[in-house]
């Protein structure tokens, strides 16, 4: 029990290699493998052909069949491996199957049709990257317009959060205001509620505003967030009380108390935040579909779900376009890591 | 964005790095369009009062609260007592209790099947259920997780993001990720296959759904967890544990005697948020598994959202009145979970 | 000093972000949001633009695979014709785009001007019907007369709101290569009337001898009508209201599925894998691994790309039952929408769409069964060239004929997602034991009962 408690509680390494060294160690292996391995399969899936998506086992690699311009057939034919009624194995172009024959020739020697059976011959397959999964939806759209839409709704959007639900929770935590506990009890009896199931009702608001087709019709509404307002009040509640008092005695207004005294303290607890909001507002989907009907203020996540169709669902294009929504936001995170998790992780979240 | 945290003016200019010179220009936006703010503010407060300032400062969220949240719901609980497919209130004719009696038209409240919404009640119950493993295991995990990376280990930082990397993922990225490693011919069961086991239909079996749902969410959320609990446990101060250890306390003990009570207020945040993200679970297993195989992974948001727009009728009143239903009973949970917390404030 | 620097750089950065918000946010619709429908209907009298003024016009679209580029090919050279009209496609998903949220944009007078819409009877509420702006409207019902009668709210209206891009007709195909490679006869070779009984039993010999599966469905209730129809269901009761419990017909066709899940002839993933939505099987046909894939015709275009030369594809005409040998007909319209401020324009649009050389040419490069009555007859010269394309696109032309009466009624119901959906829910939920049958059917008495009172 002893060593568990150990374990628990210890910061420092104590120069030998104990149990709990080797467990830390497996554990986080195991761990990055379980939280990376994932994401990295999606990737490589994503440069797989259609047909390559759908082969069991799957490849690890990307393959295609190997294919070659033969003198007297416009297309490029593909090339196999097939083995000869002598049991020798040679790579053959087809030119076209029928039935269960395969018409092929010897790329060297186009002029003679050799007919095999289908089942003798095998595909010959090379590592290739699909990048048409990506040009091709890509050249459908204008991903520009896209993406500086969504950088406008989160940027915009995770600002207005920040500002005003910080507001909101300095007046909740530091004053005693008549109404103070209603509005309290008030935000915090929303906190549950899921915002798809209110989506009606507040696009109809939106309606009688004229906010559709308004990217302030995106942004706007989801920023008074009942969580953001929850988690700054209980993180300002920390901030004690006599640094208000003396900077008040310093002749500092309210609205400075606020800005140069407050907000730098609660910097972790609005990173937190911060980070939700743009998850949120990035990730957004239905919300920015519903208030948004023209191709030229979509939002990267609405442009582009919009080659999945009624009947059929291209899986190498949702596949591709997966990865080119988490692409921004992987480089934005891959730069400011160390920014984001110290900021939450040093400075203390009590 | 705004954490810079005033600057540090013992710095001699020539040594400023470049990350503290972005840190100087986004500290000097903000505090510009803050003085700006001020022009406005400090009338304000001359003419109303300090006291009272505080009404200032809730305005502009309670207003946008009030319009885009609170208004809704309220029209919300209007439309669950009207029929009809209109979206106007206008339009829609008044029935009465009519949704909330079908809601609760059960032979018996414990067996879905008796009842007439029967996918509500079925949704109701999964949801429990997945709330209380989901939120469980994934404190669990997290505590164990910031526990290892408060350590010293080498490479922590990099840890430390990669344990976070997937809460920045949507629910729907996260679905596709998974569902192409689960499916029948997905990398899980090729890797089964190839150690010589047998594949395993995983969306056809309501217990491994049920596993692979909640597992999965726990995957995708645990990391933001794990950085507030860490948090939580690096500003436990050293020397409490050096007093402990002198008092004889073992590690153990002082784990409980310190660790634990020290972290109940972070423990506290992470369990409300967390249940919180739990309740609304939708996206994800929407595109993950539909909600199937038959019933076994349908939770109280999808069952609202299927009969609110899936369906050819989007029937509002029925999907109002069930979030109404869902609203009173996460209201009763919120308040619980504040008054459990306000104990454990004072302990 | 400093706090002197920090003001300007502030003031800058408001001002920017200021002037960017009103860019971006500029293109709100420049007519406000009145009431709805009666605002527009007296925008619609005096639309006339003023000249040399470009009318812009919104095409609300989804794509199943090539048709939005031929869509955008046609109307680029219509722009190129017609300088004062510009035609903007705003394509989204099917699923939430078309389905979920253009209904209550448009309900909400924020439609756009025109839309590809699936589920006629439930929108056709917010269509405009065209007549008075055509120059011609005898060619229209002439043309697409029977489908205009799916986009009614009445039955008895002749209102033409718009024009079918896309008729579908269910129906199943084959991986005639397996059959080869199992040495077992193609029924359908040597029979004109299949049964499904006889399908079943082939294909599950073809699936034994090959290592595959022997038989798919998309999970959906408007495939499963089709069959239901074939074997003797009738869907409604005297007074044209549905009426499941007691319909044999479609309990026997149930009773199959369910028994065809049993014993693993069908592939458990395509129903049982994915709740509350629609799943296609395609993939498990495109992969070789399917024998007989109960589909339709607008899978043909999927497979002459991914499938291609890769096997030997191809539609069978639907099996039968005792009572007829039906699948189902279906598709997509383009419809002028009522909220529009440009009637006259729109009309324009969909007249130049409509004329029969731009039509087959849409049909042709799309791959799609024509929804023109004139090009059905003439043929559409299809731009493909594998064999197997052409023989299933020519199987599925001639099942247009062959589908029974009933098919069409199912259609044409203004309710019939309602009905189909929960057909397919609660099937699956039999298939998974949650349910037996005769519950199953009960429920889905219950949904569609629930269903059509939510909606009158």
């Amino acid at each position: 029990m002893a060593e568990v408690g150990e374990f628990l509680t210890r910061t420092r390494g104590r120069g030998r290699l104990d149990w709990s060294d080797i467990f830390t160690y497996v554990y986080l292996t195991v761990g990055t493998l379980v939280m990376f391995l994932p994401v990295l399969w999606l990737v490589f899936s994503s440069f797989k052909t259609q047909a390559g998506l759908l082969r069991f086992p799957p490849d690890l690699l990307p393959y295609d069949q190997k294919s070659v311009m033969v003198e007297g057939y416009d297309q490029p034919l593909p090339l196999y491996n097939v083995t000869m009624p002598d049991g020798s194995v040679r790579q053959l172009a087809q030119v076209r199957r029928v039935g269960l024959e395969g018409q092929m020739v010897d790329p060297a020697n186009p002029g003679e049709i050799i007919k095999v059976n289908i089942n003798d011959r095998e595909e010959l397959r090379e590592v290739r990257l699909a990048w048409e999964n990506y040009t091709e939806p890509l050249q459908r759209f204008n991903f520009l317009i896209y993406l500086r839409n969504s950088v406008v709704v989160t940027v915009a959007a995770t600002i207005i959060t920040l500002l005003i639900n910080s507001m909101a929770a300095f007046a909740l935590a530091k004053y005693e205001f008549r109404g103070s506990t209603f509005i309290f009890l008030l935000i915090i009896s929303t906190l549950m509620i899921p915002i798809s199931v209110i989506l009606v009702p507040v696009f109809l608001v939106i309606t009688g505003i004229g906010w559709n087709n308004n990217l302030w019709g995106v942004i706007i509404p989801g920023a008074a967030t009942p969580t953001g307002v929850f988690l700054l009040r209980q993180y300002m509640l920390t901030i004690p009380d006599e640094l208000i008092a003396s900077a008040r005695i310093d002749g500092a207004s309210e609205w400075r108390v606020y800005w140069q005294l407050i907000m730098p303290l609660s910097a972790p607890a609005l990173a937190v935040l911060a980070i939700f909001s743009v998850m949120w507002r990035w990730n957004d989907f239905l919300w920015p579909l519903i208030v948004l009907s023209r191709s030229e203020l979509f939002t990267l996540q609405v442009g582009l779900a919009s080659f999945q169709g009624e009947l059929n669902t291209p899986w190498n294009y949702v596949l591709a376009m997966t990865v080119m929504t988490l692409l921004p936001i992987t480089l934005v995170f891959a730069v400011l890591q160390r920014f984001i998790t110290t900021g939450i992780a040093t400075t203390g979240m009590k | 964005m705004t954490a810079k945290p005033r600057q540090s003016p013992a710095l001699p200019p020539e040594r400023i790095s470049l990350s503290a010179r972005i840190g100087n220009l986004f500290y000097s936006i903000y505090a510009g369009a803050m003085t700006v703010v001020g022009w406005l503010a400090e009338p304000v407060q001359r003419a109303i009062g300090a006291n009272r300032m505080a009404y200032f400062f809730v305005l502009p969220n309670l207003l946008i609260f009030g319009i885009f949240v609170l208004f809704p719901m309220l029209l919300n609980i209007y439309y669950s007592f009207t029929g009809g497919n209109n979206l106007f209130p206008q339009d829609r004719p008044f029935v009465g209790m009519q949704n909330y009696q079908r809601l609760f038209n059960c032979a018996n409240l414990l067996d879905p099947a008796t009842c007439s919404e029967d996918r509500f009640w079925r949704g109701f119950y999964n949801t429990a259920f997945f709330v209380v493993f989901q939120v469980g295991g994934m404190v669990i995990l997290a505590m164990l997780t910031a526990v290892v990376l408060n350590r010293s280990v080498r490479g922590r930082s990099f840890f430390r993001s990669v344990f976070f990397y997937p809460v920045l993922l949507s629910p729907v990225v996260v679905a596709l990720i998974w569902k192409w490693i689960l499916q029948r011919d997905g990398l899980l069961n090729a890797f089964l296959v190839s150690i010589g086991m047998e594949r395993v239909l995983f969306f056809l079996n309501a217990n491994w759904a049920v596993f692979w749902v909640i597992s999965i969410s726990i995957w995708a959320q645990m990391g933001f967890y794990m950085l507030i609990l860490l948090a939580g446990l690096q500003s436990i101060p050293k020397d409490m544990y050096e007093a402990a250890d002198m008092d004889g306390a073992n590690r153990w003990q002082s784990f409980r005697g310190i660790t634990l009570p020290l972290l109940m207020p972070t423990l506290l945040v992470v369990l409300v948020l967390s249940v919180i993200r739990a309740v609304q679970v939708f996206d994800q297993v929407w595109v993950l598994t539909g909600g199937g195989p038959g019933t076994a992974t349908v939770y109280v948001v999808q069952y609202i959202y299927e009969t609110a727009f899936a369906n050819q009728t989007r029937q509002f009143g029925m999907a109002s009145a069930a979030s109404v239903v869902l609203g009173m009973v996460l209201l009763v949970l919120t308040l619980l979970q504040l008054r459990a917390g306000r104990e454990s404030d004072i302990a | 000093m400093l706090r002197k620097m920090h003001l300007v750089i502030g003031v800058m950065v408001i001002m920017a972000l200021l002037l960017s918000a009103c860019t971006v946010a500029a293109p709100a619709p420049a007519a406000e949001t009145g009431g709805e429908a009666a605002a527009t209907e007296a925008a619609a009298a005096e639309a006339p633009a003023a000249a040399g003024d470009v009318v812009e016009l919104r095409m609300t679209w989804y794509n199943d695979g090539n048709e939005g580029e031929v869509m955008r090919d046609l109307l680029d050279r219509f722009e190129a014709d017609n300088p004062d009209i510009k035609v903007v496609m705003d394509t989204v998903d099917y699923a939430s785009g078309i389905q979920q949220t253009l209904p209550i944009q448009l309900e909400a007078g924020e439609g756009p001007d025109m839309a590809r819409v699936t589920q006629l009877g439930i929108v056709s509420q917010y269509m405009l019907d065209l007549r008075p702006y055509l120059s011609d409207a005898a060619y229209w019902e002439q043309n697409f007369g029977p489908f205009l009668k799916w986009m009614q709210s009445s039955p008895d209206g002749n209102a033409i709101p718009g024009f079918m891009t896309q008729l579908t007709v269910t129906g199943p195909f084959i991986n005639r290569t397996l059959f080869d490679q199992a040495g077992v006869a193609v029924p359908s070779d040597s029979s004109d009337q299949v049964t499904w009984q006889e399908w079943a039993d082939a294909a599950r010999a073809v699936a034994e001898a090959t290592g595959t599966f022997a038989m798919a469905m998309d999970r959906s209730g408007h495939r499963l009508a089709g069959p239901a129809v074939s074997m003797g269901a009738t869907y409604f009761d005297a007074e044209g209201y549905p009426a499941l419990v007691g319909d044999q017909g479609f309990k026997d066709m149930a009773q199959l599925m369910v028994d065809w899940h049993a014993d693993g002839t069908m592939v458990p993933d395509v129903w049982i894998g994915s709740a509350g939505s629609y799943q296609a099987a395609a993939p498990y046909f495109i992969n070789g691994q399917l024998v007989f894939y109960m589909a339709g015709s607008w899978q043909v275009g999927n497979f002459n790309t991914n499938i291609a030369d890769a096997f030997d594809w191809e539609a069978v005409p639907n099996p039968c039952g005792p009572a007829a040998c039906t699948g189902m007909p279906g598709g997509a319209a383009l419809v002028a929408i009522n909220s529009t401020q440009h009637p006259e324009e729109v009309a324009r649009v969909m007249e130049y769409l409509t004329s029969e050389d731009v039509l087959s040419e849409f049909y042709a490069r799309t791959l799609f069964i024509p929804g023109h009555l004139g090009l059905a007859e003439q043929g559409v010269e299809f731009q493909a060239e594998l064999p197997q394309t052409i023989t299933s696109l020519n199987v599925f032309a001639s099942e247009v004929g062959k589908l029974a009466p009933l098919a069409y009624d199912l259609q044409a119901y203004m309710f019939n997602t309602i009905l189909f959906n929960a057909n397919r829910d609660r099937l699956t939920q039999v298939f998974t034991g949650e349910l037996t049958l005769d519950e199953a059917i009960q429920k889905m008495q219950d949904d569609i009962d629930a269903g059509i009172a939510g909606a009158q």
